[in-house]
């Protein structure tokens, strides 16, 4: 049993320099078998393994992450939350991450710094009025929260915003969400490690998947940099990465893995309570506790594992965010950097079976997965647990490419792709 | 970032360009006689690789012709470019 974290548990380890505080998590070898292996050690994945030893009582299982825990995309988003999609599937998904996030402080005892501070996103054009009023209707209907600002009430929600209707793309109005916000991204990854950890799952880092060994279409297990390790059900968490798994499977999915930048600047005072995200002139910006800009651009058009972006890209996003917020004109950005994103045509995830038995894909996030992390690791963990998925990811099928079934949330997803 | 050099322009900036995805892959002669599995296939299921892929490239801010070319999607090096309808120089 772990140690609370608590005001007290800080009072006691200030006696010690805070030099004496117990590993949040072990560092052991894998076994040579386990009832089920998640494979990466992002928050999705390790959210599974959190859910597969709490809600299933799997306690036999692993992740093996091929570099460290949340260092992949995990540590890489802009860290925004929300739930207003457009689709009733979408909604109950990405809902249901969200009243997990509002009770994943205390559930976990881990502070994730959940900041319900709103997320609004800006229409620059009629058809965009259209789209966000459409969007907040469907959103109310579906018992999300949500609202249409008109010019004034934006401003007045976020006085730094430029609404004059002078600009190359004036601000017609926006939508608010006010339970959305922001998290904060690595103590998601290490607050379900350190859970998952607490209920005997083994978290293997430095530990990466080169094949998986199948017994005609069921699998046996998975070839690592650490050995073999047996297996019935494997759960695949690998994001842009989720093709080369796959493809050691011999399967094929729909997706595209491509470079996804985000940038923050120096540190300031508090100037942005919120988060205002624009679609259409794609820019995007928070602050963070530490007072950094956080800036989020948009994908490249390209297949790449790189991660790396284009500069253009970059650029794109800059001059749209000096245009709206005249104000940051001279902020210096003080670092950049890519993620690999995987894409499913619909901009929907899949959270699915597969026709090989006990493999699993939890994939296609593209560029919106963190906000879904809680729930996504429960349905997931279910979707292992019983062999079927819950009501709520059904829909995330991997066959709905197939029946044409699609969940096309395009207009929700936000970000240029 | 990086340089392409379109068969037709020679070398210009990346962002000249649109990338259109995997190539060669054949538009089925008789789609009405696709089973939904194989519509899917031809549709939506992708390679995806990391490493040597083959895809088309439209120098959109240019001439606007296709081409293909080889790339090394784990860094993003260019190894040939080749106009539409011509073999693949590499393998």
């Amino acid at each position: 049993m772990k140690n609370k974290y608590s005001i007290f548990s800080i009072i006691k380890n200030a006696f010690s320099y805070h030099e004496n505080w117990e590993k949040a998590w072990k560092d052991p070898e894998p076994k040579k078998e386990y009832d089920a292996v998640i494979v990466g050690g992002g928050g999705h994945g390790l959210a599974t393994a959190y859910y597969l030893a709490k809600k299933h009582n799997m306690k036999n299982i692993a992740v093996v992450e091929k570099g460290w825990i949340g260092g992949g995309n995990t540590g890489r988003n802009t860290t925004i939350i929300r739930s207003n999609y457009l689709w009733d599937a979408s909604a109950g998904l990405y809902d249901h991450a969200l009243k997990i996030w509002e009770g994943l402080s205390q559930e976990l005892n881990y502070n994730v710094m959940f900041s319900q501070r709103g997320v609004m996103n800006l229409a620059h054009n009629l058809q965009d009025v259209r789209d966000l009023k459409r969007r907040t209707h469907a959103n109310r209907l579906n018992g999300i929260d949500a609202v249409y600002l008109n010019t004034e009430e934006v401003k007045k929600f976020c006085p730094i915003i430029n609404t004059s209707q002078d600009i190359r793309y004036p601000v017609l109005g926006g939508t608010l969400q006010r339970r959305a916000g922001t998290a904060r991204h690595d103590a998601v990854a290490w607050g379900y490690a350190r859970g998952a950890d607490e209920m005997g799952v083994d978290i293997i880092q430095n530990c990466e998947v080169k094949g998986i060994k199948r017994n005609g279409d069921t699998v046996e297990g998975i070839e690592t940099t650490k050995g073999f390790i047996k297996t019935k059900k494997i759960g695949v968490v690998a994001a842009g990465h989720s093709s080369v798994i796959a493809n050691m499977a011999g399967l094929k999915l729909p997706l595209e893995s491509k470079p996804l930048q985000a940038l923050v600047s120096e540190p300031v005072k508090p100037i942005i309570d919120t988060v205002v995200m624009s679609n259409a002139v794609h820019a995007y910006v928070s602050q963070s506790d530490k007072g950094e800009l956080v800036i989020g651009a948009g994908t490249d058009d390209y297949v790449s594992y790189s991660q790396k972006g284009s500069h253009d890209i970059v650029e794109g996003t800059l001059n749209a965010i000096l245009e709206l917020y005249p104000i940051f004109s001279r902020m210096r950005m003080l670092r950049q950097w890519g993620g690999i994103v995987d894409i499913c045509p619909d901009a929907s995830p899949i959270i699915s079976k597969t026709s090989i038995k006990g493999l699993y894909f939890n994939c296609g996030w593209g560029t919106g997965g963190f906000k879904a992390t809680p729930g996504s690791g429960d349905l997931f963990a279910h979707t292992i647990a019983n062999d079927e998925p819950h009501k709520l990811n059904a829909a995330f099928n991997i066959k709905r490419f197939v029946s044409g079934d699609l969940v096309d949330e395009h207009g929700a997803a936000a970000v240029a792709h | 970032m990086f340089l392409i050099n379109c068969p037709f322009c020679g070398e210009r900036e990346q962002s000249e360009f649109k990338a259109g995805g995997e190539a060669h892959i054949v538009r089925p002669k008789q789609p009405t006689e696709l089973s939904d599995d194989e519509w899917a296939e031809y549709l939506f299921m992708r390679k995806n690789i990391k490493g040597i892929q083959f895809e088309r490239w439209n120098h959109v801010h240019g001439c606007r012709k296709w081409f293909n070319m080889v790339r090394d999607t784990s860094n993003d090096q260019i190894k040939a470019v080749y106009k539409m309808g011509e073999k693949p120089p590499v393998k």
